[in-house]
């Protein structure tokens, strides 16, 4: 392990900005987040970063490490730095930028609250109760920590910037988690059809590759939420199979 | 808060270099490229030469051919006169659209040929001089929803091939007499079956068809049978990628073998019971 490694971070705002370098002590088990707190201590205290709890749960510190984006506190700078002993960190590229690795995020709180809750019949026995393996698949989907990897990573939102017409694989997830909730009562595939825009969506898998928290993203949630797209909207076949059967309609 | 539309995709945001990632991205679709090149080069002579694609003693019948129609369609051509459509143009049709709509090839074509995006995190090189992105929901990858139609058809596929493998166990001796026997042509056809049926049965819109559309899987006793066949269906389909690769390679090695036996350039070495 090299005792001394270089900072390619970007600094300045949604004007205009810059890769500034700084050197960096190494020491053993250090990660990204922890170079970035040397250089705040001891050479630029300007330098702005959103952190909270360095253990890979809050989801606050995501960044470009390298041109990929990757939680700083988990990624061990000796994964990174190549022959030049040179590592760079940007900001997400799909949000816009307030200062430095800090970015505007408030677009997934908006998309968040676009999205019914749980939404439970009043008829439904109380007190709620569900079998192990019902609740099997959806725990997966509450393992989001809602760092935005997936949404900056995810080529819809981040080189076509279709933010008016596809809600991102985060949402996808939650969506994923509501749908297949055996409880709930909602029919949430207009939704996703339309303004949610799961068609924007051509798998090519960049947010499950990229997840922290390793949520199948494609596989188990947009996929499978696809398929219910299909099942109302191009199926016909199916669609008349599940009529003279007498499937109960969706509310 | 900055409007997001397409027309101000750069908005707010850092000024990034387009080329940040230092590692070697660009291998996957590169490889995809050149494998799943070579392969639709292979198939496409293979499909137009309309020959070698039977070995009748060894009971074995090119994959790409299979099954063997009763009927044959002809054409007029100008210059060429009475023609045959090969078979396996139309033959080709089902196990073609099955892997074109397929969610794995999705993403290894959308990143290797059309570029969208080649890589996680790099840029797209024609992003802003392209047309307004509209990713499968408008023509003509709209028509990949249909996926399941597609998996329909490619599933009686492996029941024919099913029959071609147990075709492939009876050879005939010197005299033409058949028998029971195995041969590398038999071996190499059991086991493109295998990796076909994991490939064909591991795929998205069976796993939803089986068990994955359901919520309540606690509900009844169908309901949970359909968990245990979601289970093990999933398992298949954790893996649908390398079985995607490795039937398409077998397909290739089955049906160059059958045209290099055909053509007396090797010999079926077999065993006779």
């Amino acid at each position: 392990m090299r005792e001394e490694i270089t900072l390619n971070v970007y600094r300045g705002n949604s004007e205009s900005g810059d890769e500034k370098s700084y050197p960096v002590k190494t020491f053993p088990g250090m990660v990204v987040l922890d170079a970035i707190h040397q250089i705040q201590a001891s050479q630029d205290s300007t330098l702005a970063c959103r952190w909270n709890c360095k253990a890979a749960k809050c989801g606050s510190c995501s960044a470009e490490i390298n041109g990929k984006p990757r939680l700083m506190c988990k990624s061990r700078i000796e994964d990174f730095y190549g022959e030049d002993g040179k590592i760079t960190v940007h900001p997400l590229k799909t949000f816009p930028l307030i200062k430095d690795l800090v970015c505007d995020v408030s677009w997934n709180y908006k998309k968040a609250e676009q999205i019914p809750p749980l939404t439970i019949s009043p008829e439904t026995p109380r007190p709620l109760r569900m079998q192990q393996i019902d609740v099997e698949r959806v725990q997966e989907f509450r393992k989001c920590i809602e760092c935005f990897l997936c949404q900056d990573v995810c080529h819809v939102l981040r080189d076509h910037n279709r933010k008016d017409s596809y809600f991102g694989p985060r949402f996808m997830v939650k969506i994923a988690a509501l749908e297949m909730h055996p409880l709930d009562t909602l029919d949430r595939r207009k939704q996703l059809k339309n303004e949610g825009g799961i068609g924007f969506c051509n798998i090519t898998k960049c947010c499950e590759e990229l997840c922290p928290e390793h949520i199948h993203i494609t596989d188990n949630a947009i996929i499978p939420l696809k398929e219910r797209v299909v099942d109302d909207y191009f199926d016909p076949i199916g669609g008349l199979i599940r009529k003279v059967l007498g499937a109960k309609p969706r509310p | 808060m900055p409007s997001y539309t397409a027309e101000s995709r750069e908005e707010g945001r850092a000024r990034l270099p387009i080329g940040a990632r230092t590692d070697n991205w660009w291998t996957a679709p590169l490889s995809f490229a050149i494998v799943f090149g070579l392969f639709v080069v292979y198939v496409t002579y293979r499909m137009f030469e309309n020959a070698h694609y039977e070995v009748h003693a060894s009971g074995l019948l090119s994959p790409l051919y299979s099954p063997l129609l009763p009927f044959k369609f002809e054409v007029n051509l100008p210059l060429l006169g009475q023609k045959m459509i090969s078979p396996a143009i139309y033959i080709l049709i089902v196990p073609m659209s099955f892997r074109m709509s397929c969610y794995y090839y999705r993403k290894a074509y959308y990143r290797a040929l059309f570029q969208d995006p080649l890589a996680c995190g790099v840029a797209e090189p024609m992003a802003k001089s392209r047309m307004r992105y509209t990713g499968e929901r408008a023509l003509p990858f709209v028509a990949l929803n249909f996926h399941r139609y597609a998996f329909y058809a490619a599933a009686i596929f492996i029941f024919i091939l099913g029959y071609d493998v147990l075709l492939a166990f009876r050879i005939e001796d010197a005299s033409g007499v058949p028998h029971f026997g195995i041969g590398v042509g038999t071996l190499i056809f059991i086991v493109n079956w295998v990796l076909l049926t994991g490939y064909t049965f591991g795929c998205h819109s069976w796993r939803h068809l089986i068990g994955g559309g359901t919520d309540c899987y606690s509900c009844t006793a169908i309901s949970r049978t359909r968990y245990g066949l979601w289970q093990k269906f999933s398992l298949l389909n954790s893996k649908h990628a390398q079985w995607a690769w490795l039937s398409m390679i077998s397909v290739g090695i089955a049906d160059l073998y059958v045209n290099l036996v055909s053509r007396g350039t090797i010999p079926d070495l077999h065993i006779l019971f």
